[in-house]
C-alpha cells in the first residue's frame, strides 16, 4: 500500500462528502520530485535495480507519452495536471501509523462493511504487519507446487526475466494510448501470474494478499499468462474505500489466454472521490480460449475503463460484465471492447450502470468483426438505472462489422426506479430507502452473483451504505 | 387495541377525477367480506388508496386501523400495523429473490410489532428458512419458487400464489385481496381459493375484491357488498352473490340509476 503524506478519505466514496485529511508518520525512503522527466525515470530504475531492457522500455514509453496529445474523448481531463503528480514513491517497509490514528468514522465504515479485523488494518494503511502476509506466503507455497507463479511484477522481472520480457507490453503496447504510455514509463507494482499448461487453479488469486509497499500503487502493471488448457480466476480490489493521496491512478492489465485456457479477472474498486482512474485492460484469447472480465466500478472522480478481448483464433470467447455506480461529482465512463479477429468467435457484453445524486455514467462500447471472420456472434446488453432527475446516463456504442456472415445484437435500456416498484415494496413494510436499495441491489445482481461469496456480501452492504440518506 | 379497519365517508380521486365517492365499510379481524363490482367501479382505487399509493388522492374521509388514522401514514407504516394488499397486478423486482425479499419484509413488519424500532434486525436465516419452507408446503408452492426473482417472468397464476405466500409470511391482521382470482383458470382459482381459506381465522380479517364470484366458492364471506360508481350500494350476505350470478350488474345499475362505464381494463 502506498504511504503518502496526506490522505484524503471519502468515507465510502459516494453518497457522502466526508473528507478526512490526516497525517501519518510514515517516512518514504524515496520520493521523486513532482512531475516527470528522464531523470525521474532513471532514478526509479536505479532504485529498483532494473535490467537495462526495462530502463529502455520506460524511456521509450516516456517519449511516446510526451508526443501524445491529451485524450479528448471520454471524461473531462482538463483538471488533470501531469506536472503536479509524484510518479514514484518508494515507501519504507514499516509503517509507524497506529490503528488508533484511524478516524472513528472509517473504522465504522469497515465495521458496517464487515471487513475482517486484519484486513481493516491493512486497508487503513496501518498494516505493514498485516496478518495475511502469512496467508499469502502459504498460498504462494501451494501454488509453487503446481508450477503457478504469483508475484508482484517488480519481483517477477528479477526472478522470471525471460517470461516477463517475452510478453510484457505485447498485448498493450506503449503507443496504444496516452495512459498506457504513461504507465509503461512509470509503472510500479501489480501482479505477475503464470499458469502452466493444463493447470487449474482451484481458488481465486486475490491481489490484496500481496503485501508490499507498492501494492495498490498508482501505476500498477499486471500481466497474466494462462498457458494451454489452464484455468485461473484473479480478483483485485475490494469494496472498502481505497484511500489515496494521489489523484491519478492509471493501471495496465495484460492477459494472454492460450489455446483452450480460461481466465476470469474480477475487479471491484471503490476509489476516493478525488481520483482519476484511467485504466487499460486487454486480453488476447487464442483457439477455444475464454476470457471473462467482471468489473465493478464505484467511487472516483472520473473512471475511464473499457476491458477488451481480442479473439485471435477460432472458438475464442470473450465475456465482459461491467457495473458502474456514479454518484455526486462522479463520472463513470466504463464499457467494453470486443474484437472478433477470427471466425466462429463469440462475445457477450453486459453493462449495468447506476447514476445518483447528479452522477454521470456512460457506456462506451466497441464491437468489431474483421473481414473473413465468419460465423461470429456478439450480444451486447446495456442497462442504465437513473435514480433521480439530476443524474445522467449515456451510451456510445460503436459497431464495426466487415463481414456479412455474423450475428450481432445490441440492446439498450434506460430505467428509473418505478413508482409501482417502490409502492409494492413499501406496502410490504420496507421504507422508501430500503425499497430503493433493494431495487438497486436487484439491478446489479447479475454481477454480484458472479463474485466470490465474501465480495458479494460486501458489495450488497456497500450499495446499502451508498443508498443511505439518498431518499428525502 | 382495536384491530378493525374502519372506513368512513372516503373520497378518492385519480388525476382529479373522483372515483371513490363516499364509501363506508368496517372489516373486523376474523371476518371475511367480499366487495364486488364491475370493471372500473373503483375497486383497485379503493385498495391502493387504503394502502397509501401516492398516485391516489384522498380527498376526504377517514380510515381508522389499530386506533390510528392511517391516511397520515406511509405504506410501510400501514404494513407494519398489519394491513396487507394482495395486488391485482403485482410488480416485478428483477434480481431480488422471493426468499430474500420475504426475509427483509417479514423482518421489517415484525420488528415494528415488537419494539417499533426503525433498525430492522433480520430474522435469523435458519429460522426464516424453516418458516418459509413450512408455509410453502402448506400452500403447495414449489420449493424452486423461493429462489426466483420476485414476480419476474411469473405466470399469472404464479404471481397470485406469490401474493398469497407473502400474505402467509407477513401475517397481517387485515388483508385486502384485489382480484386474486382474475386471469386464472379454474384449477388455479381453486388452488388460490383453498390457500386463502387455509389462512383465514380469528386473527385475520379479509376483504376479497372481485368482479366475479368464483373465488367465493372456496372462501365463504359473511358479508357481501356491491360497489357501483364509487359507492357501496348494497350490503348483505351470501344471497347477494347469488343475485349477481343470476342477473349480473345491469338490474343493480338500473335500480340505482348508474350508467355503464364504457371501459374494460381488466380480464
Ligand atoms: N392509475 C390510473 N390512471 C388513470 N386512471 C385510473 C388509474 N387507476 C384507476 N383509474 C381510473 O379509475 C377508475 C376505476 O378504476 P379501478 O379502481 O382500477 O377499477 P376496478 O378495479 O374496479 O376495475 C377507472 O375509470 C380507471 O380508468
Ligand atoms: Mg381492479
Amino acid at each position: 500500500m502506498a504511504t503518502p503524506e496526506t490522505r484524503e478519505v471519502d468515507e465510502i466514496g459516494i453518497s457522502k462528502d466526508y473528507q478526512y485529511g490526516f497525517h501519518d508518520d510514515v517516512k518514504p525512503t524515496f520520493k521523486s520530485r513532482k512531475g516527470l522527466d528522464e531523470e525521474v525515470i532513471n532514478q526509479m530504475c536505479d532504485i529498483k535495480e532494473e535490467p537495462d531492457w526495462m530502463r529502455e522500455y520506460r524511456l521509450n514509453a516516456y517519449e511516446i507519452f510526451k508526443q501524445k496529445p491529451m485524450t479528448k474523448w471520454g471524461g473531462d481531463l482538463s483538471q488533470l495536471d501531469f506536472d503536479d503528480i509524484y510518479y514514484y514513491v518508494k515507501a519504507s517497509d514499516r509503517s509507524e501509523r497506529s490503528w488508533d490514528d484511524v478516524p472513528e468514522d472509517i473504522k465504522k465504515t469497515f465495521d458496517r462493511l464487515g471487513i475482517p479485523e486484519a484486513e481493516r488494518k491493512f486497508l487503513a494503511g496501518v498494516g505493514a504487519q498485516y496478518d495475511s502476509e502469512v496467508v499469502y506466503h502459504n498460498i504462494v507455497e501451494e501454488l509453487d507446487k503446481i508450477g503457478v507463479v504469483f508475484l508482484d511484477t517488480d519481483t517477477a522481472i528479477k526472478e522470471y526475466p525471460d517470461l516477463v520480457k517475452k510478453y510484457f507490453g505485447t498485448i498493450i503496447p506503449s503507443a496504444d494510448n496516452q495512459f498506457a504510455a504513461l504507465n509503461s514509463a512509470v509503472w510500479s507494482g501489480g501482479s505477475f501470474v503464470y499458469v502452466p499448461p493444463g493447470v487449474k487453479v482451484e481458488y481465486p488469486l486475490q491481489a490484496y494478499f500481496r503485501i508490499n509497499s507498492e501494492n495498490m500503487g498508482q501505476f500498477e502493471r499486471t500481466l497474466i499468462i494462462a498457458d494451454e488448457g489452464s484455468q485461473v480466476h484473479y480478483v483485485e480490489g475490494c469494496t472498502a474505500p481505497t484511500f489515496s493521496s494521489e489523484s491519478l491512478h492509471s493501471a495496465v492489465v495484460e492477459i494472454v489466454c492460450m489455446k483452450g485456457s480460461r481466465v476470469r479477472y474480477t475487479t471491484i474498486q471503490n476509489w476516493a472521490g478525488n481520483v482519476y482512474n484511467l485504466v487499460t485492460k486487454r486480453a488476447m484469447a487464442y483457439q477455444d480460449a475464454q476470457m471473462e472480465w467482471v468489473d465493478g466500478n464505484l467511487g472516483s472522480k472520473l473512471t475511464m475503463k473499457y476491458p477488451s478481448v481480442y479473439m485471435m483464433e477460432p472458438g475464442a470467447r470473450g465475456e465482459i460484465l461491467s457495473i458502474a455506480f456514479a454518484s455526486k461529482g462522479q463520472h463513470q465512463d466504463a464499457g467494453a471492447k470486443v474484437y472478433h479477429c477470427a471466425p466462429h468467435t463469440t462475445s457477450q457484453i453486459t453493462s449495468k450502470s447506476i447514476s445518483k445524486d447528479g452522477g454521470r455514467s456512460s457506456y462506451r462500447g466497441w464491437v468489431d468483426v474483421a473481414k473473413g471472420a465468419k460465423g461470429c456472434k456478439s450480444h451486447v446488453v446495456c442497462d442504465a438505472l437513473i435514480l433521480d432527475r439530476d443524474s445522467r446516463s449515456d451510451t456510445y456504442p460503436v459497431i464495426e462489422i466487415n463481414e456479412n456472415d455474423t450475428n450481432i445484437e445490441h440492446e439498450a435500456r434506460v430505467s428509473k426506479i418505478g413508482e409501482e416498484q417502490l409502492f409494492y415494496l413499501m406496502s410490504r413494510g420496507l421504507s422508501e430507502e430500503e425499497a430503493s436499495t433493494m431495487i438497486v441491489n436487484g439491478f446489479i445482481e447479475p454481477l454480484v452473483k458472479e463474485l466470490p461469496m465474501e465480495y458479494a456480501v460486501e458489495m450488497n452492504r456497500l450499495i446499502q451504505l451508498q443508498m443511505e440518506g439518498s431518499v428525502g | 387495541m382495536c384491530n378493525d379497519l374502519i372506513i368512513q365517508d372516503l373520497h378518492v380521486s385519480v388525476q382529479g377525477n373522483p372515483i371513490i365517492k363516499g364509501l363506508n365499510l368496517t372489516v373486523k379481524q376474523g371476518e371475511v367480506h367480499a366487495l364486488m363490482g364491475p370493471n372500473g367501479s373503483g375497486k383497485s382505487t379503493l385498495a391502493k388508496g387504503l394502502m397509501g399509493h401516492p398516485f391516489y388522492e384522498i380527498d376526504s374521509g377517514e380510515v381508522i386501523f389499530n386506533d390510528v388514522d392511517v391516511l397520515e401514514l406511509e405504506p410501510n407504516e400501514r404494513a407494519k400495523l398489519g394491513l396487507f394488499l394482495a395486488f391485482q397486478y403485482p410488480t416485478a423486482i428483477p434480481g431480488v429473490s422471493l426468499a430474500n425479499f420475504l426475509r427483509i419484509a417479514a423482518s421489517a413488519v415484525r420488528s415494528a410489532e415488537t419494539n417499533g424500532s426503525e433498525n430492522n434486525e433480520l430474522i435469523p436465516m435458519r429460522e426464516f428458512r424453516k418458516e418459509l419452507r413450512a408455509k410453502m408446503t402448506q400452500l403447495g408452492v414449489d420449493d424452486s419458487f423461493a429462489r426466483r426473482y420476485l414476480n419476474d417472468g411469473f405466470s399469472g397464476g404464479e404471481m397470485k400464489r406469490a401474493e398469497i405466500l407473502q400474505l402467509a409470511m407477513l401475517e397481517p391482521k387485515i388483508a385486502i385481496l384485489d382480484e386474486t382470482d382474475s386471469g386464472l383458470d379454474i384449477d388455479a382459482v381453486r388452488i388460490v381459493g383453498e390457500s386463502v381459506s387455509s389462512l383465514v381465522g380469528p386473527e385475520l380479517g379479509v376483504l376479497i375484491i372481485t368482479h366475479y364470484p368464483r373465488l367465493l366458492d372456496y372462501i365463504r364471506p359473511q358479508f357481501v357488498h356491491i360497489l357501483l360508481d364509487g359507492r357501496i350500494v348494497e350490503s348483505g350476505g351470501w344471497e347477494l352473490t347469488q343475485v349477481l350470478e343470476a342477473e349480473g350488474y345491469d338490474p343493480m345499475r338500473e335500480k340505482y340509476g348508474i350508467a355503464e362505464t364504457v371501459q374494460e381494463n381488466t380480464i
